[in-house]
């Protein structure tokens, strides 16, 4: 044996991550590092991508439909002679932007909901815990269209169908994490000392919720970009000209013969966003150690 | 000489964390003959059950033996091939485990699992097999055992369900018999009859048994030899005589007498061990026990002792144990001194106590009840009947000011929900509950803040009692600021924080600290420290000890004594450990059912005339000390469920001592004994008295 201890002093630090310690572990892993990139690549695209598109999503180029991928146009040319490399960047700010979005609320919707209910517990929990369920029944497509055939197709019409869907989903991983930790000492502490609900909900249970809100958000991301470019496809998104990855892969089916380059890079984007944020939410979950 | 059945020798055994092996356990020899049963005593991280379960050769996947040979009925078991041994896996060494509900399978009937053991190993046709297990059911003395075969293990009550491993670990008469912390679980009427059916029926399968535990009153009760181990090496081994009545390490003597016994006297003081047990990586190279040991020298920081036969088959590894058997040395063992101040409040304490009619109440709660309707939404909503728990009926209790209540009885008997009703956690049904002479709200919402500041609770698992996310600072300060009377700068918080873990014994760095930092006697500190935050005027601790070593027991024991006295409060203190109540309490209440059956000072409720069900409490502690024989009176059975409670006396169906048709059909009257001490029974008093004086000693 050596005269060197093995442990090192105890650490200092909190248990709760901060987005420095988050990011540093995601790197140590090979491919949820893989997928950080991805995903910053996109955000990125998404911030910069008009700026520095060569074309307008809607320009028409005279003389060069159906144009393979040169120098000139990275990704080719769709049949009516629009630079498919431009129409790609255009439309990343949408296929983020809208899931990012709806996430984002169905989260802070679906995380409020669940502490609320699954702290106070009792016959309102059960009547929303129903409720919720009741929703979660309906196939997503369905709703989708039934929604979007009535108030007819928008980006809005869509953040508000993946909210609807979302919100329980994530409300009942919430509920159930709050549950774990609802009947600990250390909220009954809190509350002999009368603190509110809004605090005990808030900065008691939150933190420990935390790593399963993280998770959850970023796969309910990944689904909701598979989703935006479904409805994009069936031509329930954004509408022309306007680009849409999931109405561009549409476009291109017809064509597919003579012009496969506006249907592979549109929907190589898409496979590629989705695969990026699914292996991020893999990595979260190992750097949380969260089983959910 | 015959064979032992199980030889270890010289076993060093190590961990892998991460990169590095760490040792766990050191130089361990260890020889168990048949018909024997060898107690392996330590505390957590002693490295008990990884040597334990070394002896079956049954180790971790990061676990390995490093050195050292294990031989079974003579055989070299090291040398063997994993084949080799699940042939002698479960039929010739078998294992009881600590949590039975874990070790059975959930989808498979009780009848199936013990069969399967034996059609494995012996070949048995499934008929047979299935008539096996049923005889080994009959043999653990289950009262319906064709019955309980056809049962799931989650059906069954923990005791059965502990039952039900042992069928199972005896199904093939084992040579060799590993229990690994059997009773720890379960509630003390239970292990009481768990551990008498043990005994029988080591003897009758002429085993050879390893009986681990951190008890020190059970390995007393079971055990024929002890070895007690300390981080990893054994500190004294020998006949279980030897170890208790004439300990010659200075570990043993201090573990033996940090024990709380049911003793009469009010302030005293358990002797503790100072420092903590040193993690496995942190272990001092000489000898191990020297940074905690009383009577260490020099020499002990430097040169490890050798493990030294004294007498034939006697070991004790120190380097003055010839000083301490010769009597040459005393380990002092009495507690350590109090402060002066301490001391006069401890007295003016108990000035009060005995001019008992005019001491006030501090709490003072009346005919409480609470229960539960078990009603789901479906049911309300289609109007079915509901079932009514009733958890607690109709209790009064009352606390004096500057005393200790301690309430026990086992699980389900309404204890816990009592004293969750009283700080408001949940909210009673009926009642009244005085505080300090003024009437309180019953939901918490309603009690002013004022009402929460003298109400606060220690609670029971130490693990969850504070917020992982939040130092200790962050806690206390929280609490200090929402409690106080009046607003606090600053500094002042941060002195009444620093103030607070000086109580508690705690220094100053532990503010920084987060929870998982903490082990789990200094978090169950921190959290005895937020409960004085704001001086209350009752603290409510739930099984403040019973999730810790004993040797941290002692401190916190000592601790919440010491706190009483400095800062004036008074506790009720629920427990099922009658022993560590009898150290901390001054009067004691005991629930059966939702019910009081009995309420008086220690020494009144202690000894004759008791209700039967005390007396049967009493009788189940096995006592730290081999010479003591357990009195015999068992609980069979478990508690009947409170949403069917039993008409007449509720205590009928279990009672030892029942009359006849009149406990069945009558409600006892409270019977009174004098100086406030009363018991619920028919049985008349001076009958009551004799009975129980003249009960016969086991064996």
């Amino acid at each position: 044996m050596t005269d060197t201890p093995l442990t090192a002093p105890r650490p200092r630090s909190s248990p709760l991550h901060t987005a420095g310690t988050i990011l540093r572990r995601l790197a140590a892993r090979p491919l949820a590092l893989l997928g950080t990139l991805i995903v910053a690549l996109f955000l990125l695209l998404a911030l910069i991508g008009p700026a520095i598109a060569p074309y307008d999503f809607d320009a028409i180029i005279r003389g060069a439909a159906r144009q393979p991928p040169s120098v000139e146009h990275p990704f080719g040319t769709d049949r009516l002679g629009r630079d498919v490399f431009s129409r790609v960047l255009w439309g990343a700010r949408e296929i983020i932007g809208i899931p990012g979005l709806a996430t984002t609320l169905a989260v802070f919707l679906g995380t409020c909901l669940g502490l609320f209910i699954g702290y106070i517990g009792g016959w309102v929990d059960e009547l929303i815990s129903r409720a919720l369920d009741s929703l979660l029944a309906i196939p997503a497509l369905l709703l989708a269209l039934v929604m979007l055939g009535t108030i007819g197709p928008s980006p809005l019409g869509i953040v508000i169908v993946i909210v609807l869907l979302y919100v329980p989903i994530v409300t009942r991983v919430i509920r159930s994490a709050t549950l774990n930790v609802r009947a600990s000492g250390y909220i009954e502490a809190a509350r002999l000392r009368g603190e509110s609900a809004a605090y005990i909900l808030f900065r008691e249970i939150l933190p420990s919720v935390l790593p399963a809100l993280a998770v959850e958000a970023a796969l309910r991301f990944s689904y909701a970009i598979f989703l935006t470019a479904s409805l994009g496809f069936l031509g329930l998104g954004v509408q022309p000209p306007s680009p849409d990855w999931g109405r561009m892969v549409n476009e291109a089916r017809d064509g597919y013969a003579r012009t496969p380059w506006a249907l592979w890079f549109p929907a190589g984007a898409i496979a590629a966003l989705v695969i990026g944020v699914n292996l991020m939410a893999d990595g979260l979950r190992r750097v949380f150690r969260y089983e959910g | 000489m015959t064979t032992p059945v199980i030889d270890a020798r010289d076993l060093c055994i190590d961990y892998q964390l991460g990169k590095t092996w760490v040792n766990a356990v050191n130089g361990v020899s260890l020889t168990i003959g048949a018909n024997e049963t060898h107690g392996l005593v330590g505390e957590s991280g002693s490295g008990k059950s990884t040597l334990a379960l070394a002896l079956m050769r049954y180790l971790a996947a990061n676990a390995r033996i490093e050195s050292g040979e294990v031989r079974f009925n003579g055989d070299n078991l090291l040398a063997k091939t994993d084949d080799d041994m699940r042939q002698i896996w479960g039929k010739q060494m078998s294992l009881v485990p600590q949590d039975p509900l874990a070790s059975l399978n959930p989808s498979y009937s009780i009848g199936e699992q013990i069969a399967e053991i034996t059609r494995l190993h012996e070949g048995l046709s499934r008929r047979d097999a299935a008539q096996r297990a049923v005889e080994m059911l009959a043999r653990v003395r289950i009262a319906d055992p064709a019955a309980v075969a056809r049962q799931y293990p989650h059906q069954l009550s923990g005791g059965m369900q502990q039952r039900v491993t042992i069928a199972m670990a005896l199904s093939t008469q084992p040579r060799l018999l590993v229990l690994d912390e059997p009773t720890t679980a379960l509630d003390v009427t239970t292990e009481a009859v768990i551990l008498d059916l043990f005994r029988d029926l080591i003897r009758d399968n002429r085993a050879a048994a390893l009986y681990v535990s951190h008890n020190l009153g059970v390995i007393a009760q079971m055990c024929d030899r002890v070895t007690v181990l300390y981080a990893g090496e054994v500190m004294e081994s020998g006949p279980v005589d030897d170890i208790y009545l004439r300990p010659v390490h200075p570990y043993t003597i201090s573990l033996l007498a940090s024990i709380p016994r049911p003793l009469p006297g009010i302030e005293t003081r358990l002797p503790t061990i100072p420092g903590v047990a040193p993690s496995l990586a942190e272990r001092p190279r000489a000898c191990v026990f020297s940074p905690r040991c009383p009577v260490a020298l020099p020499l002990c920081f430097t040169e490890k002792p050798p493990l030294e036969e004294i007498a034939p088959g006697r070991l004790v590894k120190c380097h003055r144990w010839q000083e301490i058997a010769g009597g040459e040395l005393q380990v002092e063992t009495s507690p350590e001194r109090k402060s002066d101040k301490t001391a006069s409040v401890g007295t003016r304490y108990i000035v009060s106590l005995q001019n008992g009619e005019s001491a006030s109440y501090v709490l003072d709660a009346r005919d409480l009840s609470k229960h539960y309707g078990t009603q789901s939404l479906f049911g309300r909503l289609t109007g079915a009947p509901s079932k009514i728990v009733q958890a607690v009926d109709d209790v009064s209790v009352r606390v004096r000011t500057r005393s200790t209540l301690g309430l026990v009885g086992e699980s389900g008997s309404g204890k816990t929900t009592l004293a969750r009703c009283i700080v408001g956690l949940e909210t009673a049904d009926a009642g009244e509950i005085l505080l300090l002479d003024v009437a309180l709200p019953h939901a918490l919402r309603d009690r002013a803040r004022g009402f929460l500041r003298e109400l606060q609770m220690v609670f029971q698992n130490p693990n969850d009692t504070l917020n992982p996310y939040q130092t200790v600072e962050q806690a206390l300060t929280r609490t200090i600021h929402r409690l106080s009377t009046e607003p606090m700068t600053r500094q002042q918080l941060q002195a009444r924080v620093l103030d607070l873990l000086a109580a508690v014994r705690l220094t100053p760095d532990y503010a920084g600290r987060y929870p998982a930092e903490l082990s789990g006697g200094e978090k169950q500190r921190v959290a005895i420290a937020r409960a004085f935050a704001a001086n209350p005027a009752l603290v409510v601790a739930d099984e403040p000890t019973s999730a810790l070593d004993v040797s941290v027991q002692a401190v916190i024991l000592n601790l919440l004594k010491d706190l009483r006295a400095r800062e004036g409060a008074s506790y009720l203190v629920i427990s099922h450990d009658l022993a560590a109540i009898a150290y901390l309490a001054d009067w004691i209440a005991v629930m059966y059912l939702g019910q009081l059956v009995e309420e008086g000072t220690v020494e009144q409720v202690y000894n004759p005339p008791s209700h039967p069900y005390t007396e049967a409490l009493l009788s189940s502690i096995p006592a730290p000390d081999p010479r003591v024989k357990r009195g015999r009176i068992r609980l069979d059975g478990h508690v009947p469920s409170p949403a069917d409670i039993p008409r007449g006396c509720r205590f009928h169906t279990r009672c030892p001592r029942k009359l006849g048709a009149i406990c069945e059909q009558q409600d006892p009257p409270w019977q009174d004994a004098g100086d406030g001490h009363r018991i619920r029974c028919h049985i008349p008093l001076d009958e009551l008295t004799a009975l129980q004086a003249s009960v016969p000693e086991q064996e």
